[in-house]
């Protein structure tokens, strides 16, 4: 690969259709740190879905309890009681659905389709912008912050968590996004810690009292806590054990989201668009990986986070997902200490990370080094093809049928940043399929001119000729969007 | 006897029921292992062992259970002390034929409870969660090739990507329906030609248009349909050019709430999906193992809504003409508060990684230590036997 063809496609989603390459592959990449725009207008625009997961969690609520009372399964059907793992809507589940009392039924439809239009804006957002890499990054870090709408009841907030905790700070402060995103609603709700309460605080107190020391359902939980640890912060082998996962659930607890339950008129309305709830917390003292947190509320949880941010381990843990996304699934480990040192140096600066970056020769070593990932790729094709007035349905099922919906991803790691995750047989095809259908509706003219603009130097004899021979442009145009250029950057 | 007797061990079913089997022509393994059929079944969200197989001889169940027990009024039983969720009505005829074995109590060598953790480590065979970067499918297919000149055997993942469990150095096909529209046969061509110097994509290319050929799934989009899936299975699994180690996921196990509803659909569809899977795979049952497990069990007593938390101990289930079945292999641990593990869930008493390569090593004619010590590394428990008519 050549450097412009690395600044556009290691680095970015490809050349777009009458986008001209850069001059200076450098440059390109670095004015983009200096453009972004964090709320672009598709993303301005949206109309606020704050406030209304409150009513949601109250309607999945009720649900369960109608389904209990009536044993109904029709109504688990819908996808309300369990995971929801697929994003086509099927038969069945529509059957299910139309079985609801018409609130429900409503409720649940908003709650679809505002996530279908919010991933219409992300992907529109990355195939129009014109700051290719720091998309890219808002995508990682979403990534790494990973949360699924197959948790029921986080539709109205997986969308506002990359555009709102993601955005406005993937080119600031770490310690900043880790503290909006790990509190935002979608996080709290996708691991649990909205119900968390701590063992020794005034509601778990009351309610054992009440229910005479039944056990049953509150009290603490870890699970938002170990995921900081092992996946947002320090890493697997970070260094924390099982007491760090303990006490950091405790000083998580009281975080949660506004609008629910009985305890929800006691909650004090937080930045990240959180709540945080006093008689939830668990009172006193933590000590967590060797530090002491005075007890302090909402900020003690803060304070926590902040240290965790700036922890030696969090540094090379970052640096190597970073490393391993731009330069190659086995990163080279000169690359990953320069930009360990970096963050630790400069505190967590991600635009002088990204810097750093660019400015390291492992990354533009010249062969490609990853296989690109089905987003990646999507987006990718829609930029080279031009293709306009995607509907916000189609872009999902795109997603869904090529392996990799945004906000969809198996478990709380993210999805996987390898080529043994993407390079799968059925996979492959199924971009094939896509390609010959993207094609339909675009101009296919000049595609070896574009061919040889968004792969500059680099196309090889065989594509160059199979696109020639292509019995029109729009085959042509489809035969490049599955080129062997096109899948590796 | 396959498992040490003492007070507490059950071994409930007929066992005279596997002793026709004793009467098949022993197969010589080489030649045998080409032609042998492994079909994987992993129920991802923690499949309740209790309800799959409830063990109604057990005085706690009820305790545990309440009402929802009713279910199992007439249902069939596995000797006199389990009885088979009603609506598992083809495995239970399985059962029957002696062809459908089930392990109770059997778990991983993972404590914890999470889901993400226990399938990774279900999947990969390793000890800790994503220590290992491949699976122990990948990893048995790479013994099978050693063993064998020739071709490499056929390995496929129904699904459109390939699962931890398969992934790894040895290739692997995927597939399955979906809802974009096929390719033109002529641009499918020449996509190929595209591909002819690359030899990564080419290979992937080839595996990708040699099983879609194989599927015979016209009008299906997904995998929902549980015996039309059954049915693609076998027909991607049938004959000399079939995968001979394939696996498939089912989800929705994760029964958290109104358990008796949920279960009993999650069951009719595994039902469905083994029955048309049987009646698909025709002669070749005979040759023919079917591995179902889970990551682990749910929590021994129903919770405030009606469901089960995730637990520790669940049921694997092994079926195929030549597996030892009509019988429950279980050392059996108890339902009583004392019993259970940490208090609330079934505990574990067999290893369920010396089931899996007890049984792939049976099956396949493999040295079932070398089987364990690759699939399972690092593990005391020696791999199950008996498993397969020998």
């Amino acid at each position: 690969m050549s450097k412009v063809g690395i600044a556009l496609n290691r680095f970015g989603y490809g050349l777009a259709r009458g986008e001209r390459p850069p001059a200076d592959p450098e440059a390109y990449l670095l004015r983009q740190l200096d453009t972004f725009d964090p709320a672009p207008r598709p993303i301005a625009a949206r109309s606020a879905t704050r406030g209304k997961t409150g009513e949601m969690l109250q309607l999945l609520r009720d649900l369960r309890e109608r389904i209990q009372q009536t044993g109904d399964p029709a109504m688990n059907e819908a996808g309300v009681g369990t995971m929801m793992t697929e994003a086509g809507m099927d038969n069945q589940r529509a059957a299910a659905l139309a079985a609801l009392p018409p609130e429900y039924r409503e409720k649940l439809a908003e709650a679809r389709r505002v996530v279908i239009d919010d991933l219409a804006v992300r992907v529109k957002v990355a195939i129009d912008g014109p700051t290719p890499l720091v998309e890219r990054l808002v995508h990682f870090w979403s990534n790494h912050f990973s949360v699924s709408v197959g948790k029921p009841g986080t539709q109205f907030e997986v969308g506002p968590l990359e555009f709102e905790a993601i955005r406005p700070n993937v080119l600031g402060r770490f310690s900043d996004m880790l503290k909006a995103a790990v509190l935002h609603p979608a996080m709290l709700l996708y691991l649990d810690q909205f119900q968390s309460t701590g063992p020794g605080s005034r509601v778990q107190q009351r309610r054992r009292r009440w229910a005479n020391q039944q056990g049953g359902r509150g009290g603490l939980n870890e699970n938002l806590a170990r995921e900081v640890l092992e996946l947002h912060t320090l890493g697997a082998g970070g260094g924390y054990d099982q007491d760090d996962v303990t006490e950091l659930a405790r000083a998580l607890t009281g975080w949660t989201v506004p609008g629910i339950g009985r305890v929800g008129r006691f909650a004090e309305d937080q930045p990240s668009g959180a709540a945080f709830v006093a008689l939830a917390h668990e009172p006193g003292a933590r000590t967590i990986m060797g530090r002491r947190y005075p007890a302090g509320g909402p900020q003690q949880a803060l304070a926590v986070l902040d240290d965790l941010a700036a922890h030696p381990a969090t540094a090379r843990f970052i640096a190597t997902k970073l490393a391993r996304h731009f330069a190659g699934d086995t990163p080279p480990p000169s690359l990953i200490t320069r930009l360990e040192a970096d963050f630790r140096t400069t505190g967590g600066d991600l635009a002088g990370l990204t810097r750093t970056l660019i400015a390291s020769p492992e990354a533009w070593v010249p062969g490609p080094v990853k296989f690109r990932a089905p987003f990646e790729w999507f987006v990718a094709a829609a930029r080279l093809t031009g293709i306009e007035g995607l509907e916000p349905r189609r872009i999902g099922r795109a997603l869904n049928e090529l392996g990799q919906s945004p906000w969809r991803a198996p478990s709380p790691a993210g999805y996987d940043d390898l080529a043994a995750s993407w390079a799968a047989p059925d996979l492959l095809l199924r971009r094939a399929e896509l390609a010959e259908r993207m094609v339909q509706a675009v101009p296919a003219d000049d595609v070896i001119a574009r061919a040889e603009a968004a792969f500059p130097d680099t196309l090889s004899d065989t594509t160059r000729t199979l696109l020639t021979r292509a019995e029109s442009g729009r085959q042509a145009l489809a035969l490049l969007l599955v080129a062997p250029e096109m899948m590796r950057r | 006897m396959l498992i040490p007797l003492n007070r507490r061990t059950l071994i409930a079913g007929s066992l005279a029921l596997g002793a026709s089997g004793f009467a098949l022509p022993r197969i010589a393994l080489a030649q045998a292992s080409g032609t042998r059929n492994l079909l994987f079944v992993l129920l991802r969200g923690a499949a309740d062992g209790l309800s799959m197989l409830a063990p109604v001889g057990d005085h706690g169940l009820e305790a545990l259970r309440g009402a929802s027990l009713a279910d199992y009024d007439g249902a069939p039983r596995i000797g006199s002390f389990f009885s088979l969720h009603p609506a598992l009505t083809e495995i239970a005829k399985a059962a029957q034929a002696g062809e459908a074995l089930f392990v109770h109590a059997a778990a991983t060598a993972y404590r914890e409870r999470s889901h993400f953790d226990g399938q990774n480590l279900l999947e990969s065979g390793g000890q800790v969660p994503y220590a290992a970067k491949d699976g122990w499918l990948n990893r048995l297919v790479g013994l099978m090739n050693a063993a064998a000149s020739g071709e490499p055997l056929r390995a496929l993942a129904i699904a459109p990507s390939v699962p931890l469990a398969l992934r790894g150095d040895a290739p692997v096909s995927s597939y399955a329906p979906s809802s974009l529209p096929d390719a033109s046969a002529d641009f499918i061509a020449r996509v190929g030609a595209l591909y002819e110097s690359d030899a990564e994509l080419a290979s992937l290319w080839a595996r990708a248009l040699e099983t879609r050929a194989m599927a015979s799934d016209d009008g299906l989009r997904n995998l929902r349909d549980a015996s039309a899936n059954g049915a693609l299975v076998a027909s991607l699994m049938r004959g000399e050019r079939g995968a001979r180690i394939a696996m498939i996921e089912l989800d929705g196990w994760d029964t958290h709430a109104n358990q008796r509803g949920a279960f009993a659909r999650q069951a009719r569809g595994l039902d469905a999906l083994l029955a048309a899977y049987r009646s698909g795979m025709g002669d070749g049952w005979r040759d023919t193992i079917v591995l179902v497990a889970t990551e682990f069990g749910r929590t021994a007593q129903l919770n405030g809504t009606g469901g089960t938390d995730h637990g520790t101990a669940s049921t694997a289930m092994a079926l195929g003409g030549g597996v030892r079945g009509g019988r429950v292999l279980a050392d059996w641990p108890g339902l009583g508060t004392n019993q259970l593990y940490e208090g609330r869930d079934l505990a574990p008493t067999t290893a369920l990684e010396s089931v899996l390569a007890g049984a792939v090593a049976e099956h396949l004619g493999l040295d079932p230590a070398q089987a364990m010590a690759r699939l399972f590394p690092g593990r005391s428990a020696a791999p199950l036997s008996g498993i397969v008519r020998g």
